[in-house]
């Protein structure tokens, strides 16, 4: 007992020479920095289509390119979207109706989603007699699959309710790498534009920075006051953006290994259900408990723009790749493109 | 307020923390000076005392958080939705109306925070309650519900009864006017809790996670993995926070003419005209790229990488000056990089062949210690063998062709020729009502007509410069 409570003591110790050492760095407040920098006035997005055809609550959607996304819900359908001319390419019925997460592969050749069942299952779109089949089924997670991200059309990162996430190889259908160490279930994961790390944000209130060669945690953020739901990377790779159930987001700069700026208000109570960046990465995006989207100056940490819209909760957002809309999916059963 | 606290080794953790936040709010909306005018409202033939209306609820929230119309009625929803606020006058909609419709607070003792979740038990109570006080006075649903009860938790039916009754005849003894008010707080309580069928439930919110943390074991194994971790980090270079807030500023300066959201496209958004010619001139592979497009390759060497017309390009300026083996190497590593495993050997050996080997067709440049790093690692060829190869050939272009391309006529040549799309003029079809804009810029259209939220559902477009109709 006495040896470990001398670990334990020595751990949180250090922990606390790290945050002088953060403090150390912080040569300038935001409000100080920013002040030269131009106001973005009002943003007014309208809705341009309305994606009808779930009958139960969209738990994700992620875009595949510019007018393409996949749309998971509890009715236990797995939806590709012609979101253009609003209509289904592909409508997949999914063994689990508990569904809590979906992916496109960034070659548009495959889909996967999970959730309650613990499997990650990799549907191929790309069959030989144009049937869409599941090509693996990835099963080793002890706990529920909330997030899935394609690295390639070989390879895919989950994160999971038993507070890892995983590398698999799609050929084999096995683990390749695990990433342990965060103390609550993972709520979500974003891959690097370079793809050589990826963020994992957990019901710890902490986000962590993993590298996918040699599986270590590189680095990890604190600050949130409740678990962390969405999480992303700002466009240029330099910073983390995470979103929680405190009703706040964070934006975590990689370099300085701080959190540098929070996005919050008093009006605000409900909390971050999902976010995503424009392209520019000057407006975040965020979806919320209380049927509303904010849009966020992220540099000068304000509100420009509300999408309203939703009749429930906002449980997905995603802007598409090349910048041009975001798309909002609720428990409302609709998806919506804005811009 | 902890709402659900646990215990052992856990970390302390609050479910629903919106919670507080707006009991905190909802406390100063009662407050006795700053607060919220209470008066007697009339309900049919009584009297209640201490209630408000919509109206009132609205008005002091624009006024305490100088918010919008649109705000004000958001927030206040939500207070009526998780049963902080009550309506008098039609119970089982859980709606602000901003008119004098009369509302209550809700008695601290049903609030979500300490009665949540609804226990099977009380819900009994209740139903029982109802059922004994006439007969046939529950709805379809609660009939339903009162059943499916009965039969699950029958081993205490007698007590459920017998606390029904005793419930029942406790509030005969109130004066009416009580008595009326607690049946209220009560009803309203469960309409939030238990919702009738068709209903939106409001208190939903979706899986269970756990609040215990019993899958890591907080154990001296864990602890010398967090010292180690803690120690590698302590260690890290820090960068200037103004350095790196700088570069976010710069970025997005940057990027804004590229972000169609911030600053609208040329020649027109897609999803507004329905003209996708803007997809058809930025596609894959075009052959005469836009302005924007061939400029963004001078932003980054990832960025001229990425975009497969800008590395034609950048190997056709390559092949001038016989260093294309340079970026075939590097897209050859790339692709073992991202491709599949069984093939990962036979490419590595191919890689070799054509790269690497001692009087190779296309042999690249790599200093003498990476090469034999990575020939080490050829023994037993993975995924990730010939990363640093790959890196140091990607900083060799980098540092040297890249900047050299972005000086060199080709690129100069190229950016004269590339297209800036003529921005799609509006055009009026008498068949169609819709009007179409060319790229109005959300971000700065807006700034013409402030408006103070009113404008929601206005169907009204705002004009862009440059429009103009034609036949």
């Amino acid at each position: 007992m006495g040896e470990m409570e001398q670990l334990r003591k020595e751990a949180e110790s250090l922990k606390d020479e790290i945050t002088a050492a953060r403090k150390a760095v912080q040569d300038l407040t935001l409000q100080d920095h920013v002040a030269g920098t131009a106001v973005v006035g009002r943003v007014q997005l309208k809705t341009r289509k309305t994606l009808r055809g779930h009958l139960s609550k969209i738990y994700a959607v992620h875009w595949g390119d510019s007018k393409l996304c996949v749309s998971a819900s509890q009715d236990g359908k797995l939806i590709v979207w012609d979101s253009y001319t609003t209509n289904k390419v592909h409508a997949i019925p999914l063994k689990s109706s508990w569904v809590m997460t979906c992916a496109y592969a960034p070659s548009g050749n495959m889909v996967a989603c999970g959730g309650l069942d613990n499997m990650c299952s990799i549907y191929n779109l790309k069959g030989k007699d144009g049937n869409v089949k599941v090509m693996r089924e990835l099963a080793a997670h002890t706990g529920y699959l909330s997030c899935c991200r394609f690295l390639n059309d070989n390879e895919i990162i989950t994160s999971s309710g038993d507070c890892t996430c995983v590398l698999w190889d799609i050929e084999t259908g096995s683990q390749k790498t695990v990433f342990a160490g965060h103390l609550g279930d993972c709520m979500s994961l974003g891959v690097a534009p370079d793809f050589n790390t990826f963020i994992s944000g957990a019901c710890d209130f902490t986000a962590k920075l993993w590298d996918i060669r040699d599986g270590q945690c590189r680095q990890t953020f604190g600050g949130h006051e409740s678990d962390i739901n969405a999480i992303g990377f700002f466009p240029n790779g330099n910073a983390v953006i995470t979103g929680s159930d405190d009703a706040s987001c964070k934006l975590y700069d990689l370099r300085s290994d701080q959190e540098l700026i929070t996005y919050q208000d008093s009006g605000i109570m409900c909390g971050v259900t999902s976010l995503a960046p424009s392209l520019s990465g000057r407006l975040i995006l965020a979806g919320y408990d209380d049927f509303n989207c904010n849009i966020w100056d992220s540099l000068k940490a304000e509100r420009v723009g509300v999408l309203s819209g939703h009749d429930n909760r906002v449980s997905c957002i995603g802007v598409t790749p090349d910048g041009m809309a975001c798309c909002t999916g609720s428990w409302d059963s609709f998806l919506k493109i804005w811009n | 307020m902890t709402i659900k606290t646990l215990s052992q080794h856990g970390v302390q953790r609050q479910q629903m923390p919106c919670l507080t936040k707006m009991e905190r709010m909802i406390i100063s909306m009662q407050d006795p000076d700053m607060g919220i005018k209470l008066r007697n409202q009339r309900l049919l033939i009584t009297v209640i005392p201490h209630a408000m209306t919509g109206a009132d609820i609205f008005e002091w929230l624009i006024k305490k958080f100088s918010i919008s119309d649109e705000e004000a009625l958001h927030i206040g929803q939500i207070f009526v939705k998780y049963g902080y606020i009550y309506p008098l006058k039609e119970p089982r909609n859980l709606i602000l109306k901003v008119d004098n419709s009369p509302y209550r607070f809700q008695t601290p003792y049903y609030w979500m925070s300490t009665r949540w979740p609804a226990s099977e038990l009380d819900y009994a109570i209740y139903l029982a309650k109802k059922n004994i006080r006439k007969q046939g006075e529950l709805i379809e649903y609660e009939k339903e519900c009162y059943n499916a009860l009965h039969k699950r938790i029958n081993h205490t039916w007698d007590f459920v009864v017998m606390q029904a009754r005793e419930q029942l005849r406790a509030s005969k003894q109130r004066r009416k006017a009580d008595r009326i008010v607690l049946e209220c707080q009560e009803q309203a309580y469960w309409l939030v809790n238990r919702p009738p069928p068709g209903t939106l439930d409001n208190i939903d919110h979706g899986p269970e996670r756990r609040t215990t943390n019993t899958r890591v074991q907080l154990n001296a194994d864990f602890y010398k993995k967090e010292i180690e971790h803690n120690r590698i980090s302590l260690a890290r270079n820090r960068v200037k926070s103004s350095i790196c807030l700088e570069s976010y500023v710069k970025y997005c300066e940057q990027y804004q003419p590229h972000d169609p959201i911030m600053q609208g496209c040329l020649p027109s958004n897609p999803w507004i005209t329905d003209d996708i010619m803007f997809w058809n001139m930025n596609c894959e592979t075009v052959s005469v790229p836009t302005k924007l497009r061939v400029e963004r390759w001078s932003f980054s060497f990832m960025e001229l990488l990425s975009d497969p017309v800008g590395r034609k390009e950048f190997l056709t300026y390559l092949e001038k000056e016989f260093s294309a083996e340079n970026l075939c190497f590097w897209q050859a590593c790339e692709d073992v990089r991202h491709g599949e495993t069984s093939k990962i050997p036979g490419k590595v050996d191919e890689v070799y062949k054509q790269f690497l080997a001692p009087g190779a067709s296309r042999w690249v440049n790599i200093d003498s210690k990476t090469m034999e790093k990575t020939l080490e690692g050829f023994k037993r060829p993975h995924r990730f063998v010939l990363d640093d190869a790959q890196m140091h050939i990607y900083f060799l272009m980098k540092k040297d062709s890249y900047p050299r391309y972005l000086k060199s006529d080709l690129y100069k040549n190229l950016l004269a020729r590339a297209v800036v799309p003529q921005e799609t003029k509006k055009s009026v079809l008498p068949f169609i009502h819709r009007q179409r804009h060319s790229s109005p810029s959300p971000a700065l259209a807006t700034q013409a007509a402030e408006d103070d939220g009113k404008t929601k559902n206005s169907n009204s477009f705002k004009s862009n410069s440059g429009t103009a109709s034609r036949l």
